[in-house]
């Protein structure tokens, strides 16, 4: 073949590949106009204030995930008919968890070529009160019950140029203070009794004690994950039971929610949600029977609330805490829920 | 010796010593043709490759909703089995003339259909096995690859066709990233639009590969008439690959380069350290890897062509200087550190691209002179794949020691053992030469640029 020959296959083949290529970008371009039009059947939203306080019954806070120009935003509905028309905020968040009319959302912020995320504390009308960047991809939020601390877990892509290890990254912020701990990886390990050192310490899924000093979490290391309890004064983690993931702490405080990693399940959807009495160290598997990978929400102290993939991204699940009844579909197309006004 | 390239104008050059200038009358191109289409195959491959590394977590998590925690544990086993497709993609590379091309472009090949399966599968053990398959097709393709480079290139020149490859390559990887978010950017969830252009992209390198990188170099008699090292020996069988080992030359350059590899923390490593000594922020540090790339990029061809001039092995040992410089400052930095400046991390990041710069490419460069044309692609996988192997037990180690005695001891104590293996290596007796070129090689090679 001679050259002038070659570069005509290269130019007509770099010609189709560029079509073929534009094509798929612009078809990817167009989902985008298809999400910001509502659904015929799906949940009525419009636009009103939202706020973390006040406002007479009890209410679900939520991130709307039905499409249309509200997806993404911080929604309300009553309650007691999570079926109701939807409020929308106008405030986007990918994780979002609230307390005592303080909220943390952590949001998307759209770069000139790369997202990045960051980390909002939000006051009882959604007005922001703080930000804080964050290296990755959200994955948790938790504010704990005063209202006082706040925490999030972000997946951190370490390597993007050699290979694809991923870590995560669990940051607690005392919002009175602005005092921040970036990673629990700087505190003290005690693992079954003895101080721990590993490079691949992980952390993620904070959930906090009432008293604003202890909480729960996860710890993994060497392919194994652990609960461990924490103490912010001492700066120390200890591990109390195995195998936990993502845990919520119940209001009352003698039990962990958690997503269990069990045995014989496929490799991609190896979890069930369990609860763990802290006193008797006694695991109860719950009603649900599909695999559930969040951090439970505990409407109350017998109720939990969860999300399951779904036509829109995901929809919100109840199950009763102890074992018995059998799962409900709170309401379509939502994540990342609050209860405020009840109990 | 060496076996010059054919021109993609199709003209044999006379003989297997050296090569004489390609027109008389005027100087020698820097670079050999095929050592450029192979960097734009490179370059272009890199695109495609690094366009689905970006977006790959964000994929996993935003996009399928799986949980990417314990994928990693998987990349030291595809790793592994990369290190072993090398050898055999080196040896297959070996067997009959002209195959280099053909196990390279396997190897690409490989790859760029790996791109539309991620679309297609769903969950995580389907898409780790592609991406098993697209590193098989990487380790099929960096042997023969390396070989092409050395056999088209001067013996005088090889350092700084390696640093050409390797700028271009490392050119690829950063505009993989800026392309995946560009698309990203222009559409919503557009992760299969991502597979999609990464394929385009991956396929054009392929082509560039087929048409412009040229075949069968020569008649397989040419090498006889060189003066190398023990051209007789040059018989293409897996004993001959073994063999090899046996020649006090390559033997050096390999124990060289794995007493090393044993010394050298994995860049993970280096960079949760620069994290936790140096305080870099939550969003720089995804933006590590580049500061690396980017030092790599802008330094490979100096430092290639400095190891033409003042010798291979110098260069080569001056890399891992420059890591041990890194250590240095990782050590002395941090809570309590004596050297608080805020120019620390790019000092730190400054070092570790130097360090790329100086030994990846001049490693082959230097292997290439003492493994015969014939088993030039087996030599240089075994040479890679054994300093493949010494940084995973490294990483192993380093672990290790990490969870036992705390970062800053264990990186100490991986300063030290370095600093010991570079003592040793330098005091080695030199043997054969890796600095000047065979006897083959003349001085009209070295064209300025």
């Amino acid at each position: 073949m001679t050259t002038r020959a070659r570069v005509l296959v290269l130019v007509c083949t770099i010609v189709l590949l560029a079509a073929v290529a534009t094509a798929s970008v612009l078809h990817a371009a167009a989902r985008s106009e298809r999400k910001d039009r509502a659904r015929p059947g799906g949940p009525g939203v419009s636009a009103g204030r939202v706020a973390l306080v006040g406002g007479g019954g009890g209410r679900i806070v939520f991130r709307n995930m039905a499409w249309g120009p509200h997806r993404d935003e911080l929604s309300s509905v009553p309650a007691d008919r999570p079926g109701a028309g939807r409020t929308a905020s106008g405030v986007r968040c990918l994780r979002f968890h609230a307390a005592a009319g303080t909220g943390i959302c952590l949001q998307a912020v759209h770069g000139a070529v790369q997202d990045s995320y960051r980390a909002v504390v939000l006051d009882s009308r959604l007005h922001v009160r703080a930000h804080y960047a964050v290296g990755g991809v959200p994955s948790r939020a938790r504010v704990s019950p005063s209202g006082r601390l706040a925490t999030w877990t972000v997946f951190v892509d370490g390597d993007s140029y050699a290979n694809s290890t991923f870590s995560t990254r669990a940051t607690v912020l005392d919002t009175r203070t602005g005092k921040l701990i970036p990673s629990l990886e700087e505190f003290r390990v005690v693992r079954d009794g003895r101080p721990y050192h590993a490079a691949d310490v992980n952390f993620w899924g904070v959930t906090f004690a009432a008293d604003d000093r202890h909480f729960y979490a996860t710890l993994a290391t060497q392919g194994r994950t652990y609960l461990v309890r924490g103490d912010l004064a001492t700066r120390t983690v200890t591990t109390v039971h195995d195998n936990v993931e993502c845990p919520s702490l119940s209001p009352d405080g003698t039990r962990i929610a958690f997503k269990k990693r069990v045995k014989g399940l496929p490799a991609d959807a190896p979890w069930r949600l369990y609860v763990l009495d802290l006193r008797t160290g006694r695991e109860t598997a719950l009603a649900e029977t599909r695999n559930v990978d969040d951090q439970a929400l505990w409407r109350d102290d017998s109720t939990l609330a969860y999300a399951l993939p779904g036509d829109y991204g995901a929809d919100l699940y109840t199950v009763p805490a102890d074992g018995s009844g059998a799962p409900r579909l709170l309401m379509k197309a939502a994540l990342a829920p609050v209860y405020l006004g009840t109990g | 010796m060496y076996v010059a390239d054919s021109r993609a104008s199709g003209a044999p050059s006379a003989d297997g010593t050296a090569r004489a200038p390609d027109r008389p009358g005027r100087r020698r191109a820097a670079v050999a043709p095929t050592v450029l289409a192979l960097g734009t195959v490179s370059l272009i491959t890199d695109v495609s490759s690094e366009m689905v590394s970006a977006v790959l977590p964000l994929y996993l998590v935003a996009g399928l909703g799986l949980s990417p925690l314990g994928f990693g544990l998987l990349d030291g086993v595809y790793n592994g089995v990369s290190a072993l497709v090398r050898l055999v993609g080196g040896h297959l590379a070996d067997r009959g003339r002209g195959r280099h091309k053909a196990v390279a472009a396997l190897g690409y090949g490989l790859s760029a259909v790996c791109k539309p399966l991620l679309l297609v599968v769903h969950g995580l053990p389907l898409i780790g096995a592609v991406l098993a398959a697209d590193r098989t097709g990487k380790g099929l393709r960096t042997a023969p690859r390396d070989a092409l480079i050395s056999l088209s290139s001067a013996p005088g020149a090889q350092g700084r066709a390696f640093g050409v490859h390797r700028a271009m390559d490392t050119t690829g990887a950063l505009l993989g990233p800026l392309a995946a978010f560009l698309v990203l950017r222009a559409t919503t969830d557009g992760y299969d639009a991502v597979f999609t252009v990464s394929f385009c992209v991956a396929a054009v390198g392929v082509l560039v590969l087929v048409l412009f990188v040229p075949g069968p170099a020569r008649p397989p008699a040419a090498p006889a008439r060189g003066r190398g090292p023990a051209p007789a020996a040059a018989r293409p069988t897996l004993r001959a690959a073994l063999a090899l080992l046996r020649r006090p030359e390559i033997r050096r350059i390999a124990l060289c380069a794995l007493l090393l590899g044993l010394a050298t923390v994995s860049d993970s490593f280096v960079y949760l350290l620069l994290q936790r000594r140096l305080g870099v922020p939550e969003g720089w540090f995804a933006l590590l890897p580049l500061g690396t790339a980017a030092a790599f990029l802008l330094l490979a061809v100096p430092l290639g062509r400095l190891a033409d001039r003042v010798g291979r092995r110098t260069v080569f040992l001056g890399g891992h200087v420059a890591l041990l410089g890194a250590y240095g400052l990782l050590l002395t930095a941090g809570p309590g550190g004596v050297l608080p400046f805020a120019g620390l991390p790019y000092a730190v990041l400054l070092l570790h691209g130097t360090f790329y710069a100086a030994t990846d490419g001049v490693l082959m460069a230097a292997a290439s002179q003492s493994v015969p044309a014939a088993l030039r692609s087996s030599g240089l996988a075994l040479v890679q794949t054994g300093q493949s192997f010494a940084r995973f037990v490294c990483s192993l180690a380093f672990g290790a020691a990490w969870t036992a005695w705390g970062d800053r001891t264990a990186l100490g104590a991986f300063t030290v053992l370095l600093a010991c293996c570079l003592l040793a290596v330098g005091r080695a007796p030199r043997g054969t030469p890796t600095t000047a070129p065979p006897a083959t090689g003349t001085t009209s090679e070295e064209a300025p640029a």
